[in-house]
C-alpha cells in the first residue's frame, strides 16, 4: 500500500466509493419525484404574490386582530371544550383497552420467538408455531389497518353509522390510535432487556407472570410514556374530529371559519394551544414521577 | 449480613405499603371519576356497542362499504388523487426543511452568541445585541409556525390561494418547518465540542467550522428527523385533503357525503397502501443511514 | 514567541484553573510540561492556543497582545498555532482526508472549503502528510473506524496540513497505548527540530519528558512549581510536584505497565 503512494505521490483516483450506487440511484430517484409532485401538486408560487391572493391574506390576518373575547362568543366554547377534554380521555382509554392485548399479540418475543418460545418451540408440533405466526400476523395487519386510515375517515364513517356527537368522536379516537398505541407497545416490549425474562423461565414462571414480573416493570416507564404523548395527539386531533360532526372544539372552528369570523379563530387556535400546552406539562410531571419512583 | 437482610425485608414491606397509600388511592380515585366524567360527556355507551343499536347500525354501514368499487375509470382516478397526495407530502416535507434550515442556524445558541465559538471575540454591544435579537426573532417565528396546526394553515392558505394541492402542500411546509426547526435545533446544540474547539483552534471561520464540524455530525439524525416527519405528513395531506386541499382527502369527503360507500373502501384502500409504503420506505432509508 | 505575564483564569467566578502565572517561551523551543491532573495544564494550553481568554494579566503572542485579536485577525493568529488534543478532537463521520484538510481551513476562504468536502481539493497533501505518519492506506476511510493510535496520527497529520509554527500538543499520547506514545512523541520532536518549530507538550510520562526535552516546567495548582533546564531537575522536584495529590498520572502509569502480566496471571489458560 505504502509503497504504491509512495512511488506515484500524485497519482489520486477517487474510489468509487465515494458515489456508490446507493447514491446515485437514490439522488435519480429524488429527483424524478420532485419534478414529478411538483407537476402533480400544481404548484403555483405566483399565487401567494398576486393581487387576489395577498388581498385574501390580508384580510385574514388583520380578521384575526383583536381576538373575540366577548362573552357571547366565549360563553359559547365552554361546553366544546370540556367535551374536548372529555372525548381525548375516552378516547385514549378505549385505544388503550383495544390495543394493549392486541399489542401483546403483535409482540414477537412473546408469541413465537425468544427465549420465552425457545423449548416449546423445540418440543410443540409445528401447527401450533403456524397458528401462532398467524395470530401475529393477523394481528399486526389489523393494527396497521386501523392506524393508517386518518382518525377522522373513521370518524366520519361513524357519524354516518351512529349519528352527530361525542360518541363517533370517541369511538374513531379509540380505534385509530389503537393501532398506534398497539404497534408501539409491542416495539417497546420486544426491546426489554431479555435477561431478567429469562430467570423468570428458570424459576418455572407462567408466560403471565413473566410478563407481570419481568415484561411490565421494565417497560411501564415508556408504555406510560407513550400513552401521554398520545393523549396530547388526541387534544389536537379534536379540530378535524370536529369538523366532521363528532365533537369537540372543532366543530365551532368550523362555523367561524365558514362565517369568515377570522377573530373567533384566532381564540379559538388560543384556546386549543393552551390544552395542548397544560396536557403537555402535565404528562410531563407525570412521566416524571413515574420515571422517579421506576427508578427505586 | 442478617441485619442487612432484615433491613431490605423491612424496605420491601415499606415498599409494599407505599403501593397502597392514601396518595396513591386519591390519585387512583381522582382517575376514576375523570374516566367516569368523561363516560357519561361523551354519551358513550358500552351497552350500545356491544351488541345494542349502534353495534347493528356500525355494522350495517361495514356491510354497504363492500364490495369495492374496482372499475377500471374509478382505479385510474384513484391512483390519481394518490399520487396527489403523495406529492402533497413529499414536497411540504421539502418545503419543511428548507424553512427549517434558514431558521435553524438563526435560533441556534451556539452560533449566534455564545459558547466556545465567541470565548475570544471582543464583544462590541451593539452585534451582540443584533445577534441576540435576530436569535429570539428567528426562534419566535419557529414557535409560531409549529403552534398553529396544520388543519388551521390549510384552511388560511386555501382561503388565500383557493382549493388544490398547492395551498396543502404549503400547509404542511410550514407547520413542519417549525417542528423540523425546533428538532434540528437540539441537535445542534447538542453537538460534540471537541472536534469544534480543533477546528477553532485551526484558524477556521464561524462558517467553515458549521460545515467541517457540525453539519457532518448533525446530519444523520436531521435526515432520520425528516423521514419521521414525512410518514406523519402523508397522513396529515389525507386529512388536509378534507378542508379542500385535494388528493384522496378530499375525495373521501365526496365519497361519503355522497353516500357512495363502495368508492370509499377503495379510497380507503389507497390511504392503506400509500400510507404503508411511505412508512416502508422511510424505515428502509433511515436504516441505510445510520 | 510566548510572553505571559500575571496570567490568571477563574471559571464561573469561582473556580481558579491558573493563577498569576509568569511564563517565557522562545521561538523554536522544546518545553515540557509536566505536573499532576488538574494542575491547569489544559486550560493554560486553551489559553495559549487562543481558545480562551484569561481571565486577568497579559498574554503576548509573538509581541501581539491577544487581547487585541478579533475576528479575521483573530484566526490568522490561531493559523499560526498547531494543537494536538488528548481525545484527538476529529469529526468523527467525515473521512479522514477532510479531517486532514481541515488543517487548511485557516487558509482557506469558505467556499474554497465546502468545495473540497465535495471533491478534496489538495488531496496530494493529505496523502503526504498521512505518508508522513504512516498511515497513507487510510486516505479515504471513516475517521471513527479507526483505531485511537490512529485517530491521533491522523490527528498530527491534520497539524502537519496546517503547518503552524507553533505546535501545542496536550497530552498527545495518554489515549494511545505505550508503545506507539514513544513513537508519537519523537514525530513530533523530529517535527520542530527539522523546521525549527516551538513545541510545548504536555506530559504524563516523567521519563519521555526527561528523555526528549531540554526544558521542564512543572505546573502544581495553576502555577509554576518550578521551571529548569532537564539535567537540573531533581527527585525533589519531582517529589514536591507530586506531593499530596495521589495522581492519576502515576497512577495511569503503574496500571498500564502492570497490565500484560497482571492479565497473564489471571487468565493463566490463555497463555499456555
Amino acid at each position: 500500500m505504502q509503497n504504491r503512494h509512495s512511488s506515484a505521490p500524485v497519482s489520486l483516483t477517487l474510489p468509487a466509493r465515494r458515489h456508490s450506487n446507493f447514491q446515485i440511484v437514490w439522488s435519480v430517484l429524488f429527483i424524478l419525484t420532485f419534478l414529478g409532485s411538483y407537476r402533480l401538486a400544481q404548484v403555483k408560487p405566483l399565487l401567494l404574490l398576486e393581487p387576489e391572493g395577498r388581498r385574501n391574506i390580508w384580510r385574514f390576518v388583520t380578521g384575526m386582530f383583536p381576538p373575540d373575547l366577548s362573552w357571547d362568543f366565549v360563553s359559547l366554547l365552554g361546553r366544546p371544550i370540556i367535551e374536548t377534554i372529555q372525548l381525548s380521555l375516552m378516547g385514549t382509554f378505549m385505544a388503550v383497552v383495544i390495543g394493549f392485548p392486541l399489542g401483546l399479540l403483535a409482540t414477537r418475543s412473546l408469541t413465537f420467538t425468544g427465549i420465552l418460545n425457545e423449548r416449546e418451540m423445540v418440543d410443540s408440533r409445528r401447527s401450533v408455531f403456524l397458528l401462532r405466526k398467524g395470530t401475529y400476523l393477523l394481528v399486526r395487519a389489523i393494527l396497521s389497518l386501523f392506524r393508517t386510515i386518518p382518525e377522522f375517515v373513521w370518524a366520519f364513517m361513524f357519524v354516518r353509522a351512529v349519528g352527530l356527537g361525542p360518541f363517533p368522536g370517541v369511538l374513531a379516537i379509540g380505534i385509530s390510535y389503537a393501532g398506534m398505541l398497539g404497534k408501539v407497545y409491542s416495539e417497546i416490549l420486544e426491546h426489554v432487556n431479555p435477561g431478567p425474562l429469562e430467570s423468570l423461565q428458570a424459576t418455572g414462571a407462567s408466560r403471565l407472570t413473566i410478563l407481570l414480573y419481568g415484561l411490565l416493570p421494565q417497560a411501564l416507564p415508556n408504555l406510560v410514556s407513550y400513552t401521554l404523548y398520545r393523549w396530547e395527539c388526541a387534544i389536537r386531533a379534536s379540530t378535524i374530529l370536529g369538523f366532521v360532526g363528532a365533537g369537540g372544539i372543532g366543530q365551532q372552528l368550523e362555523i367561524s371559519m365558514r362565517m369568515f369570523n377570522f377573530n373567533q379563530v384566532l381564540t379559538l387556535v388560543a384556546i386549543l394551544f393552551v390544552m395542548v400546552a397544560g396536557v403537555d406539562v402535565l404528562s410531563a410531571k407525570v412521566r416524571r414521577t413515574i420515571l422517579s419512583r421506576s427508578s427505586v | 449480613m442478617a441485619e442487612r437482610s432484615t433491613q431490605m425485608v423491612a424496605q420491601a414491606r415499606s415498599r409494599g405499603r407505599n403501593r397502597l397509600s392514601a396518595h396513591n388511592l386519591i390519585i387512583l380515585a381522582g382517575l376514576l371519576i375523570l374516566m367516569a366524567w368523561s363516560y357519561v360527556g361523551t354519551e358513550f355507551s358500552l351497552r350500545q356497542l356491544l351488541g345494542g343499536e349502534s353495534a347493528v347500525q356500525i355494522l350495517t354501514y361495514i356491510r354497504k362499504l363492500f364490495p369495492p368499487d374496482l372499475s377500471t375509470e374509478f382505479l385510474l382516478k384513484t391512483g390519481y388523487w394518490t399520487l396527489e397526495t403523495f406529492a402533497m407530502s413529499f414536497l411540504g416535507t421539502i418545503l419543511a426543511v428548507l424553512i427549517a434550515c434558514c431558521l435553524v442556524f438563526l435560533s441556534s445558541r451556539n452560533l449566534m452568541f455564545t459558547g466556545l465559538l465567541f470565548e475570544m471575540e471582543q464583544s462590541r454591544p451593539w452585534i451582540r445585541a443584533l445577534r441576540t435579537t435576530l436569535y429570539l426573532t428567528a426562534k419566535a417565528a419557529l414557535n409560531l409556525l409549529r403552534t398553529i396546526p396544520h388543519l388551521v394553515w390549510a384552511l388560511i392558505l386555501v382561503f388565500a390561494v383557493g382549493l388544490g394541492p398547492f395551498p396543502g402542500m404549503l400547509a404542511l411546509g410550514i407547520h413542519t418547518g417549525g417542528v423540523l426547526g425546533r428538532l434540528f435545533g437540539e441537535v445542534m446544540e447538542n453537538v460534540e465540542t471537541q472536534p469544534i474547539e480543533a477546528l477553532q483552534a485551526t484558524g477556521a471561520s464561524r462558517l467553515q467550522i458549521l460545515f467541517y464540524g457540525i453539519l457532518p455530525q448533525v446530519l444523520p439524525e436531521c435526515v432520520a428527523y425528516t423521514l419521521y416527519r414525512w410518514e406523519v405528513n402523508i397522513r396529515e395531506a389525507v386529512i388536509l385533503g378534507y378542508v379542500g386541499a385535494g388528493g384522496l382527502g378530499q375525495q373521501i369527503q365526496i365519497a361519503i357525503s355522497l353516500f357512495l360507500e363502495h368508492r370509499l373502501l377503495t379510497l380507503i384502500l389507497a390511504i392503506y397502501l400509500i400510507v404503508t409504503a411511505v412508512d416502508a420506505l422511510s424505515a428502509h432509508l433511515r436504516r441505510r443511514l445510520t | 514567541m510566548y510572553v505571559l505575564n500575571q496570567i490568571c483564569k477563574i471559571f464561573d467566578s469561582r473556580t481558579v484553573a491558573v493563577r498569576e502565572l509568569d511564563l517565557k517561551i522562545g521561538r523554536g523551543e522544546r518545553v515540557a510540561l509536566i505536573g499532576p491532573s488538574g494542575a491547569g495544564k489544559t486550560t493554560l494550553f486553551r489559553m495559549l492556543n487562543l481558545t480562551i481568554p484569561p481571565t486577568s494579566g497579559t498574554l503576548l503572542f509573538d509581541g501581539l497582545d491577544s487581547r487585541h485579536f478579533s475576528g479575521r485577525r483573530l484566526r490568522e493568529v490561531r493559523r499560526r498555532i498547531g494543537t494536538i488534543y488528548q481525545q484527538h478532537n476529529l469529526v468523527p463521520r467525515l473521512q479522514v482526508v477532510h479531517n486532514v484538510l481541515s488543517g487548511k481551513l485557516g487558509s482557506w476562504p469558505t467556499w474554497r472549503a465546502v468545495q473540497s468536502l465535495i471533491r478534496p481539493t489538495e488531496a496530494d497533501l493529505a496523502l503526504e502528510a498521512l505518508r508522513h505518519v504512516g498511515i497513507a492506506d487510510k486516505l479515504y476511510e471513516r475517521t471513527e473506524t479507526l483505531s485511537g493510535g490512529q485517530q491521533q496520527r491522523v490527528a498530527i497529520a491534520r497539524l502537519l496540513a496546517q503547518d503552524p509554527e507553533v505546535i501545542l500538543a496536550d497530552e498527545p499520547v495518554s489515549s494511545v497505548d505505550p508503545a506507539l506514545a514513544a513513537g508519537i512523541v519523537k514525530l513530533l520532536i523530529d517535527l520542530s527540530e527539522t523546521h525549527c518549530k516551538t513545541l510545548l507538550m504536555n506530559l504524563h510520562s516523567v521519563d519521555l519528558a526527561f528523555a526528549h526535552f531540554p526544558r521542564l516546567i512543572g505546573l502544581k495548582d495553576g502555577t509554576i512549581s518550578f521551571d529548569l533546564p532537564a539535567a537540573a531537575v531533581t527527585d525533589e522536584h519531582l517529589a514536591a510536584l507530586y506531593v499530596g495529590s495521589q495522581t492519576e498520572a502515576v497512577e495511569e502509569e503503574i496500571f498500564s505497565r502492570a497490565e500484560p502480566s497482571f492479565v497473564r496471571s489471571c487468565q493463566p489458560h490463555l497463555t499456555r
